[in-house]
């Protein structure tokens, strides 16, 4: 209490609220109390720097705010490259040597891909646990009366739901990643968001290598989302880097934390991370987001025998992954990967609250 | 007007953080630190970063009644934020002697130096700020940032009188500050 009431006067005298006899009383005492000096002056820089703080913080925000209009006019947006004459001629010269270097890489890399299939993840590892949650009967009445509550517009699966796990959308317009493993176990399947709506989804590519597949919402009843909030890492992560992640490992979303404890997965799998942070069965295809607000890795499996050894899809992939799949179809091309990071400089909570928007339930019955 | 005087404009504008003033600056120079950052190793992401890093630089220099600034805006931003991409590849350990430059820069090594030694202190309070937890946050936002009177705090935050709404805040202020020096020392 005594310290409050020191503070308070410091204050008042130094907003020059005090009466000239109570000012003059003070600075008697700043003179022949050294501690209280020194608290004046202490107190002093303390208010100035918060003073600055405060300036700095308000004036970053306006920026933010121009930035976001800007973004919404497409000001910032990256201009197209120009200037394609020179690579058609280096084309033209060299096509027939690139064919033939083309052909060879190929050919390696089949090899590399069929050698990384037998030998990777599983295998390598018994205590390599994938993270999609078997449903048991409690659990899929649970969802049945869930579902039943809401007769609103909303879809009502009347299947069979045996596996759960989690995605979330890379394009608002309905385009969801989650794990290949997760995929690889169902069908009729349904993804639902936070607000308990469910949507049938369709599994349109799966990489069995990177343990990555996308899903696209096909549901009429479905309402694009401009603007997600986050970015995808397009380089590897830090070591030590601290994350959050989103899952279903219940029927409810579940928020974790942890760090990124190495950069290579279960065997020295290089297209992943293992990270510390608690998970269970229904995180897999869970997001890893830093606290810059970038994705940067999909949470597949655990190690069953030690304890929070969780391994991550590296982030990075998907851009291989979707790129792929522009490849193999064309009506692909429009997916668009999201570019502006509305997370970056929020706190934990608003990032969270801004996630869950894009995070979704993946559930389907059994393949088998 | 001439030029110079729709900078100076400009820079007026700016130091009271005229919205107006600081869209114009960002829709006339964002895209050439864009192509900038990402023609050397960045991606959009980075010029970002670094393009509102060096407004906050021209922001403080723009208050300085000192301050005269004797090239073009554009110059000047392009200086600073080409100065904080070669500071922030060198970090990366990126950095490559090949950093293309082809505009026309300044002379702007003290203004980085107080830059840095300001964005220091802002992480700071900032870090100091996100330990304190609510309803300190706000309680402290509210009073020393957003400058708003004791009694609409009380209640904004629900106590009974201005009185109880002081000693909460003082006794906020108190730990803020031990957590903001703490770090001094620690640092």
């Amino acid at each position: 209490m005594d310290e409050i009431i020191l503070i308070e006067t410091v204050e008042r005298y130094l907003s020059g609220e005090m009466t000239t006899q109570e000012r003059a009383f003070f600075e008697d005492l700043r003179k022949n109390n050294a501690e209280v000096d020194q608290l004046v002056v202490e107190h002093s820089y303390f208010l100035e720097g918060l003073h600055k703080y405060g300036i700095l913080k308000t004036f970053k925000h306006t920026l933010q705010e121009v930035d976001a209009k800007l973004t919404e006019e497409g000001v910032t947006a990256i201009p197209a490259l120009t200037g394609k004459a020179k690579v058609v001629k280096l084309w033209q010269k060299y096509k027939r040597s690139i064919a033939v270097a083309a052909s060879i890489a190929g050919f390696i890399s089949l090899l590399t891909s069929g050698l990384m299939v037998t030998y990777s993840k599983k295998s390598g590892n018994e205590y390599y646990s994938q993270l999609v949650e078997k449903i048991n009967v409690t659990n899929q009445e649970l969802i049945k009366l869930n579902t039943n509550r809401n007769n609103g517009a909303t879809f009502k699966p009347e299947v069979k739901v045996d596996y759960r796990a989690t995605g979330f959308l890379i394009d608002g317009s309905g385009y969801i990643i989650t794990n290949a493993h997760v995929l690889n176990k169902m069908k009729n399947i349904y993804v639902e968001n936070n607000k308990g709506d469910y949507f049938s989804a369709e599994n349109i590519y799966i990489d069995n290598v990177l343990d990555l597949a996308i899903l696209k919402i096909e549901d009429t009843a479905y309402k694009t989302i401009t603007n997600l909030p986050f970015t995808i890492k397009n380089n590897n992560a830090d070591l030590g880097e601290e994350f959050f992640t989103l899952g279903f490992p219940r029927n409810e979303i579940v928020y974790g934390e942890g760090y990124v404890s190495a950069k290579s997965g279960s065997d020295g799998d290089s297209t992943a991370y293992q990270l510390t942070v608690s998970a269970n069965p229904g995180n897999s295809g869970g997001p890893v987001i830093n606290r810059n607000g970038e994705l940067i890795g999909i949470i597949t499996a655990k190690d069953s025998k030690a304890d929070g050894v969780v391994y991550a899809a590296k982030a990075k992939n998907i851009f291989m992954l979707v790129d792929q799949l522009k490849k193999e179809d064309a009506k692909y091309q429009q997916i668009k990967m999201p570019v502006h990071n509305d997370l970056k400089k929020l706190d934990r909570v608003q990032q969270v609250k801004k996630m869950e928007d894009v995070v979704f339930m993946v559930v389907g019955a059994t393949n088998r | 007007m001439s030029t110079t005087e729709q900078e100076l404009q400009l820079l007026k504008g700016l130091a009271i953080s005229d919205k107006q003033a600081i869209e114009t600056i960002y829709r006339e120079n964002y895209s050439m630190i864009q192509s900038f950052v990402i023609n050397n190793n960045g991606s959009a992401d980075d010029a970002r970063d670094i393009f509102q890093e060096a407004m906050v630089v021209l922001y403080e220099k723009s208050k300085d009644t000192t301050f005269s600034l004797n090239c073009q805006i554009k110059t000047y931003v392009y200086s600073i934020c080409r100065r904080l991409w070669l500071k922030r590849l060198q970090q990366l350990n990126k950095y490559s002697t090949q950093v293309e430059s082809l505009e026309e820069t300044v002379f702007v090594e003290d203004e980085m130096e107080e830059h840095e030694k300001r964005d220091n202190d802002f992480t700071l309070m900032d870090q100091a700020m996100s330990k304190i937890g609510e309803p300190c946050k706000s309680l402290l936002d509210a009073y020393y940032l957003q400058k708003k009177s004791m009694q609409d705090i009380a209640a904004n935050f629900g106590y009974t009188n201005a009185d109880n709404a002081k000693t909460q805040k003082y006794k906020c202020l108190i730990r803020l500050k031990k957590l903001f020096f703490a770090q001094y020392k620690n640092a």
